[in-house]
């Protein structure tokens, strides 16, 4: 069908889709999660928000399980080494995972406030730890990660678990709950009212311009402090995927070549400088869904920054940058990318009908009247 | 090395037979839902409503653990069996990547729908929506028991020197696996009779207590006609019929009747005996003629073939192993003469045994004849464990089978209720689908062993470079979350079980009815 350079190109732009996707949707549940016991004051409230994710949370989050799963199918090598690299983050991501469906799910099934309040905090961490971890490890792959490959191709990750947590991870990290949170408060905006929508939307007021400013210093950051990786020889891009058989090195200011040589890219990081401010002057306005739209074009900006400034590189390897995955040698063979290639063209369309049918469907705010009505039968 | 791997191997059966608790019953009890609501449409009785309802709830207390622990199964290959990721990910993350697309979108979506779209939906959409939730649970063990099948049988795939990885050579081949085709049916089937046992038992305790009779006795009829049919199919559909392709495949059926020596076919089936793992024989062992051989080749002339001959086979293989080890060290060194490609394409189909000695002999090419006989010993899986679980899960499919089968003499007699002692059988009976499934699943995946992908890549060399005292953490912290958690489910069930329907807030039900009659 394609050819396998092109299919190459084509995987690094549908796992960017489904990761997209991911933080677009999981994004507004995980906001939610992290403002639970923020801006809920009483149980009806908290309860009240946890309604407007209801119907979508699990839904959402498969974004995340498909993204994972296109990873592993598309890029084995990079799921390998970043899962088993960051043994320790990923479980703490994982176990923070955990709180969200049993927490959603038991919270309202038994009445006593000490119950409730335990699983408000464990959905609030639920919430936090995970945009964290995420940025926290983007962060790290902008990097360099420390890793080698033997012949045989294994990968052993030299790094610990607190080498992580460098200032530059830290702040990436911080920039990625602030989106995340941004998006559940604009999410809050559009599906609640009252004294509840007035908080969300100070939130959202907030958060919108301590994006632009976390956002604008990690540009500076990596223009100034962090070194680009290039390739330096590779062979045919249509030739068996190998990370061996390329040459690469760190150069400094490597990871803005893009944008000098595709000035077109340079639209990514403009949005995500952008669109915040437009979520703010649309929160301020009280036109909660421009603001949740705005707050989703700002996600998908800040991604593809990231994606964009490292292209073709993956997983960087700051040990030896010949090891380095890139989209042309970490990836799966031909054929496997090929059949995966249809399966996304049958099922990303049918996916993104029904899936807009179950929005429109559940759409519209949820108040006190709500509550009283499915106080049985509601979250 | 040693403990990395067996630290790995705890933590991944560990949270496998976990995960597998929740699974069975969300299969089934999705289909149970799909029928009470199917009846509640077409009848237009509330009852069917209040039914659908009352099983949702208990289906969403199962499920959210079954979201949870499914996330852990997710991030385990990449976190605790990194080489095994890189090795076979070019054939095994496809099916799980469909099943992404294909079926948790399908499942996830139309679950929220399905609990909250009662008032939103007409009565057609939100039978949609359930359907949709089933059809979308089923399709994933679909897709996941066809990753799990190719690594029972890989079957359309090879391994490629310049990646030093298996390579998918057909999806057609990879996705109609026999062993795929029967481990699927065997597996959702056994799923449903999870589900319909659920529902049989719980009825019961409702019918035993007196109360909530109608509701009681339509569930107890849809659970017996359900479970007999999954029973059914469970049993006759039986997995053995994917035992007679692939080397592992034989291995594990002979291990599983302790079948140590090749006998004339059709051979005698061991009913029960003690498997003597060193002395390589069956002792005390009880023998029906002929059962074996028609049981588990569906004919009267074909060999079951025993564990000696195949280890006998496996010693060859190993040798072959090892030269195709040589040969992969020169093309890995840049020695790619036509000469030792042709020589290595020729062998690779044996590389995996000869991956076998990487235990004893790290360098491969040099294993002693001693190292080798070690490799040949490690080739077959525990004999005994295999035998007892797989009569375990044996001896309660039969039990089941006549419970459902006189459950479902009852319904149609129409004598629901009227006998105690049945109901009690049924209440105390409700372990048994999981006892079952899990029996199963060990014999499925313990009698893989030393493989982690069959003749290909021995699970020795599939774990993550990681350190012990992270496997410590994980394996720790997972323990007592998963403890945890399975206390808040089991309190939750057992609360809702109890309060039945009532917990509805119809006013319908007993307690509510009783508060009325008492206020």
């Amino acid at each position: 069908m394609f050819d396998y350079e092109t299919l190459k190109m084509l995987w690094w732009l549908l796992i960017g889709v489904l990761l997209i996707g991911f933080v677009i949707t999981d994004g507004f549940d995980m906001g939610v999660g992290a403002l639970i016991p923020v801006i809920g004051k009483s149980d009806d409230e908290r309860r009240i928000m946890i309604n407007s994710i209801a119907p979508h949370w699990d839904g959402n989050q498969v974004w995340l399980l498909t993204g994972a799963g296109a990873i592993f199918a598309a890029w084995p090598a990079v799921y390998a080494t970043a899962f088993s690299g960051f043994y320790v983050a990923m479980m703490l991501t994982l176990f923070a995972l955990f709180f969200r469906p049993v927490g959603f799910d038991y919270r309202s099934k038994i009445e006593d406030p000490r119950w409730r309040n335990s699983w408000d905090w464990a959905i609030f961490i639920g919430g936090v730890v995970p945009p964290i971890v995420f940025g926290v490890a983007f962060g790290n792959l902008l990097q360099g990660v420390p890793f080698i490959l033997d012949d045989f191709l294994r990968s052993q990750y030299q790094g610990g678990f607190l080498d992580l947590l460098n200032p530059f991870a830290l702040l990436v990290g911080l920039f990625s709950l602030t989106l995340f949170v941004l998006q559940g408060s604009t999410w809050l905006q559009m599906k609640t009212d009252g004294a509840l929508r007035q908080r969300a939307r100070l939130v959202s007021m907030i958060c919108a311009p301590l994006a632009v400013v976390l956002f604008a210093l990690a540009g500076v950051w990596i223009a100034n402090g962090i070194d680009g990786y290039v390739i330096t020889s590779i062979g045919d891009l249509s030739g068996p995927a190998n990370p061996l058989l390329k040459t690469a090195e760190v150069q400094p200011g490597a990871w803005l070549a893009n944008y000098d040589k595709y000035p077109l890219t340079m639209t990514a990081p403009a949005v995500g400088l952008l669109f915040p401010l437009l979520t703010w002057v649309a929160s301020k306005y009280n036109r909660s869904g421009f603001a949740f739209f705005c707050s989703s074009i700002t996600q998908t900006g800040v991604l593809l920054t990231c994606a964009l400034s490292m292209f073709p590189f993956i997983l960087p390897s700051s040990i030896d940058p010949n090891f380095s995955f890139t989209v042309w040698d970490a990836v799966s063979s031909e054929k496997t990318l090929n059949i995966m290639t249809i399966a996304a063209a049958v099922f990303l369309p049918i996916i993104l009908s029904y899936t807009t049918w179950c929005y429109l469907k559940m759409f519209g705010r949820l108040g006190k009247e709500f509550m009283a009505k499915y106080k049985h039968s509601a979250y | 090395m040693d403990d990395i791997v067996d630290l790995s191997r705890f933590q991944f059966a560990m949270t496998a037979m976990y995960h597998f608790l929740f699974v069975p019953l969300t299969l089934g009890l999705a289909w149970i839902l799909v029928i009470m609501e199917s009846l509640y449409v077409m009848t237009k009785k509330e009852i069917y409503k209040d039914m659908t309802k009352f099983w949702g709830k208990l289906f969403g207390i199962n499920f959210a653990l079954g979201v949870t622990t499914g996330l852990t199964m997710e991030f385990q290959f990449g976190t605790n069996w990194a080489y095994y990721s890189h090795y076979v990910g070019d054939v095994f993350g496809a099916p799980l990547a469909i099943e992404g697309m294909m079926a948790f979108f399908l499942e996830s979506t139309f679950v929220g729908l399905f609990f909250f779209g009662w008032d939103r939906l007409s009565k057609l959409q939100h039978l949609a929506a359930t359907w949709l939730v089933a059809l979308g649970s089923s399709m994933s063990a679909l897709w996941i028991l066809i990753a799990n099948a190719w690594m029972q049988n890989p079957v359309g795939a090879e391994f490629n020197y310049e990646t030093m990885r298996m390579e998918m050579t057909s999806f057609a081949d990879l996705v109609f696996n026999p062993v795929a085709q029967v481990k699927f049916v065997h597996t959702v089937a056994s799923g449903y009779v999870a589900g319909a046992m659920f529902v049989l038992a719980i009825s019961s305790y409702y019918l035993l207590k007196g109360r909530d009779i109608g509701f009681a006795k339509r569930s107890f009829a849809i659970a017996a006609a359900f479970g007999t049919a999954g029973i059914l199919c469970t049993i006759v559909l039986g997995d053995e019929s994917g035992y007679e392709v692939g080397d592992v495949q034989k291995v594990k059926l002979a291990a599983i009747e302790s079948e140590w020596d090749t006998h004339p076919a059709p051979a005698d089936f061991t009913l029960i005996g003690l498997p003597n793992q060193e002395a390589e024989r069956t002792d005390y062992a009880v023998k029906i003629p002929y059962a074996l051989g028609i049981i588990a080749t569906r004919s009267i002339d074909k060999e079951v073939t025993g564990l000696k001959d195949l280890m006998a086979d496996h010693e060859v293989r190993i040798r072959n192993g090892m030269k195709a080890y040589g040969l992969l060290q020169k093309l890995r060194a840049g020695d790619k003469t036509e000469e030792n490609v042709t020589a290595f394409e020729e062998l690779k189909v044996d590389l995996g045994y000869g991956l076998l000695l990487k235990r004893y002999a790290p360098d491969v090419v040099d294993a002693s004849d001693e190292q080798i006989k070690m490799a040949v010993d490690d080739s077959i899986p525990g004999v005994a464990p295999m035998f007892w679980s797989f009569r375990i899960m044996v001896g309660c499919g039969v039990f089941m089978l006549f419970i459902f089968l006189f459950a479902f003499y009852q319904s149609a007699r129409n004598t629901i209720g009227e006998n105690k002692w049945f109901h009690r059988i049924c209440l105390y009976s409700l372990p048994l689908p999981w006892i079952a499934i899990e029996a199963g699943w060990f014999v499925a995946e313990y009698g893989r062993q030393p493989w982690a992908i069959a003749e290909v890549l021995p699970t020795y060399m599939g774990a993550s470079s990681v350190t012990a005292d992270q496997l410590l953490f994980s394996i720790i912290s997972i323990a007592a979350f998963y403890t945890v958690l399975l206390a808040i489910e089991m309190f939750l069930m057992f609360r809702f079980a109890r309060l039945g329907p009532s917990s509805l807030k119809t006013g319908k039900y007993h307690f509510e009815q009783l508060e009325n009659k008492q206020g």
